[in-house]
């Protein structure tokens, strides 16, 4: 028998449990609460000064060389568009990264439009539900997707609290996820702001530190109570959001879904995740064990009944 | 194809040598199962059935085309809201559930020793391994990428995602089931070696089976706990959800071995084995009190859910009505008939809620995965096309479970050498009997054709 050697051995053990440390990702099993990256980016939109002019979907459409739509971006009659018995507004999809819609019934008595793109979660459900690791949360704040692995399982679409992922399904040879990238690779990671939002007149948009927007926020709502509902949405749905929403109407009338967890989607897959390294450790030997218990004996038997014959 | 058989007195092949002149075989003529490619593809052209399916695979095949031509969005509806429609939904998450008997019959006869299930632990096995597979079948046409199937094992990997889990788990089982079906494939192609060391495996297979089956159960369940408030609370427990998958799975396995051996029985039986015939009444009312069993657990375990998540408001919905519809049918009923048909010894009635209970199963998988989803948005009815692909995948799933049943040692046990021998030396005296037994014991299945 070979013997091993002691330096061997710390050969052997440190390549085994730096394999250990690899294949157990702390996403799954090492850190309990990610609050997202200290200098993340984000964007505040404020629902009371939009004017819904449509000029970010314009200037998103031009910075990604989206195909031209039917209707142009000066037609507003685009707001009067309803889908499915007028139970869906527009959304986005594989030719708008961004939309913007009209509420008309709200407490407020006058129409408030509301932009919808990805909200880039800091705990991103995309993200964590991707078995090709597809998704990338970037310390800028960005949740970008590469579609050079991606499979096409469209996860993430079911995933998504916001049902933002859009997929090209009539492509047959390149069919991929769609959606808003925070303008990551032209922009954020430049320092810039997005396009959408270097192109509101409004300054419905504010692009910012994360954390700073969250203080602007809130003085925003400290300022003007009468004004604002007393929430910043996505400040702790699904974990925090890059982006988050000021609002002068109840954000469930305005297309929010206001029934949201305050905590990551993937909490909700954690237990069982946790379940699965005892399964494989415990279920062989209790298995066996049964294997062992109702077994034992009736070999024996069986095998003197046909020794017997 | 009875009546050709009939007719011509015909014998399926069943053992390694032609018993009419001691010939091995021919792969050939196994292929044919024993006839000339004439007679062979006159029962083909004979057999209605044939024809319904051919008519299947003339529409649907020109349909699949279609679909990797144009891409998903030519055969579904394209929705962002509904990205996942009835190629996951009925092939991923009903044929999975149906295909845990191969892991549930292992367990019963091999670990805990209960050989009375023993002669139709084949059928479960190869009922598994066919619904894996065609689940994988349902993947390649429902990816965006089925080109690109390996990546999660290969190229890029997400670790924490349930779906990774659900990914490596098909594989790795489908690759368990493989090994435990080849026994009877190496049976029928005469290799011993292969099949003795496949065999001296069979405890840490089925071991295997349990542990990936545990856990890829479940985690198709918690696949869905992604989509909180998109699936309906009745059908969501982000608690239970997989323990509900995997409860529900045992009576479908089951359930689904009861029904596959009554098709058999009734349309093959010339191929099945007298082991197998004689033995299928006992062994569904077996099967059905396991079948009870996680049926009056599920029930349990579905009220202490909707207890948990204090979800009784919802009942007294249209949804709530929906979800009482399929308990009651899909686990109430099936209970007390087969409560009564195990009582009864009623080995119809007990097939008959075999049946009953698969649809029940199936109606859950498609409440979770399709119906209530997205239950406070809108309802979508999947594109004709795709149910045409659907259908037309299961008559391939159909085709390709028969073609195996027809020859593999499926249903029947393959007469060996041994056998034979012992047969036809019967008349012999006792002191050649034992040297030929000798001969076959060290020989094991070897072609020793009587001379």
């Amino acid at each position: 028998m070979r013997r091993i050697s002691r330096r061997g051995f710390f050969k052997v053990t440190a390549a085994g449990s730096s394999a250990l440390a690899i294949s157990s990702t702390k996403k799954a099993f090492g850190m309990k609460e990610f609050k997202g990256y200290p200098d993340s980016m984000g964007v505040l939109v404020d629902l009371t000064r939009c004017i819904g002019c449509r000029t970010c979907e314009a200037a998103c459409n031009k910075e990604h060389g989206l195909p031209e739509p039917e209707i142009p971006f000066d037609d507003f009659s685009v707001f009067d568009q309803v889908f499915h018995d007028g139970k869906r507004k527009r959304r986005t999809s594989d030719s708008a990264y961004t939309v913007v819609n009209r509420y008309d019934d709200t407490s407020s008595g006058a129409p408030v439009y509301r932009k919808i793109q990805c909200n880039h979660c800091n705990e991103p459900a995309c993200l964590t539900s991707c078995f090709v690791n597809a998704y990338t949360k970037t310390k800028e704040g960005a949740v970008i997707y590469n579609p050079d692995v991606c499979v096409g399982c469209r996860m993430c679409m079911v995933a998504c609290p916001f049902r933002i992922p859009a997929y090209s399904y009539h492509s047959a040879l390149h069919p991929q996820i769609i959606k808003c990238n925070f303008c990551y690779d032209t922009r954020l990671k430049k320092g810039k702001p997005p396009a959408c939002v270097e192109a509101c007149p409004q300054e419905a948009l504010t692009f910012g530190h994360r954390k700073t927007l969250i203080k602007i926020a809130h003085e925003r709502i400290r300022s003007d109570p009468d004004k604002y509902v007393d929430h910043v949405y996505g400040e702790t749905e699904v974990g925090g959001t890059s982006w988050m929403y000021l609002s002068s109407v109840p954000f469930d009338q305005v297309g929010f879904d206001t029934s949201l967890q305050h905590h990551p989607i993937l909490d909700n897959t954690k237990s069982f995740l946790g379940f699965v390294p005892m399964v494989l450790g415990i279920w062989p030997a209790m298995f066996m064990g049964f294997h062992l218990l109702s077994t034992r004996g009736k070999e024996e038997t069986e095998k003197k009944v046909s020794e017997n014959k | 194809m009875n009546h050709l058989i009939v007719n011509k007195g015909y014998q399926p092949i069943d053992s390694l040598n032609n018993p009419d002149n001691g010939q091995k075989w021919s792969l050939w003529r196994k292929l044919l199962l024993g006839l000339s490619p004439s007679d062979y593809f006159r029962q083909v052209l004979r057999n209605p059935f044939n024809w319904v399916l051919g008519l299947i695979f003339a529409i649907g095949l020109p349909v699949i085309i279609y679909r990797y031509a144009t891409g998903l969005g030519g055969v579904m509806h394209a929705s962002y809201d509904y990205p996942w429609g009835l190629f996951l939904g009925f092939g991923l998450f009903c044929m999975v559930p149906l295909s845990a008997s191969g892991f549930l019959l292992g367990t019963t006869v091999e670990l805990f020793g209960h050989k009375k299930f023993k002669p139709i632990l084949r059928l479960a096995l190869l009922n598994g391994l066919l619904g894996y597979f065609f689940a994988v079948v349902y993947l390649l046409v429902d990816l965006g990428c089925p080109w690109r199937l390996y990546y999660p094992m290969f190229v890029s990997w997400g670790t924490a995602a349930v779906l990774f889990l659900v990914g490596w788990h098909v594989a790795t089982y489908l690759s368990v089931q493989i090994m435990e079906v080849s026994e009877a494939f190496f049976e029928w192609v005469n290799w011993p070696t292969a099949k003795k060391f496949i065999h001296s495996g069979t405890i840490g297979l089925t071991v295997a089976g349990i542990i990936l089956s545990t856990l890829h159960q479940g985690a198709l369940g918690t696949l869905l706990c992604y989509a909180p408030g998109k699936v309906h609370p009745l059908w969501y427990s982000q608690e239970f959800l997989w323990i509900f998958y995997l409860c529900s799975s045992v009576f479908a396995g089951i359930c689904m071995v009861i029904a596959v051996s009554t098709v058999v029985e009734k349309t093959m039986s010339w191929r099945c084995g007298s082991e197998f015939l004689d033995n299928l009444g006992p062994i569904t009312i077996g099967l059905a009190k396991g079948a009870t069993m996680a049926l009056v657990t599920y029930l349990v375990i579905k009220i202490i859910g909707i207890i948990h998540d204090n979800e009784w408001a919802y009942l007294t919905t249209g949804w709530g009505t929906w979800f009482m519809l399929e308990i009651g049918l899909g686990v109430i009923l099936p209970i007390i008939l087969f409560s009564i048909g195990i009582r009864k010894n009623s080995v119809w009635l007990v097939r008959f809620t075999a049946f009953l209970t698969i649809l029940g199963l199936m109606m859950n998988r498609l409440n979770t995965a399709l119906i209530t989803f997205n239950w406070d948005l809108y309802q979508e009815i999947p594109h004709p096309l795709e149910a045409v692909i659907t259908v037309t995948i299961f008559a391939l799933f159909i085709t390709v479970y028969r073609f195996i049943l027809y020859r593999l040692p499926i249903l029947y046990t393959w007469k060996t050498v041994s056998e034979e021998e012992l047969v036809s030396i019967a008349d012999l005296d006792s002191t050649q009997t034992q040297q030929a037994a000798v001969l076959v014991d060290t020989a094991g299945k070897e072609s020793l054709g009587p001379a």
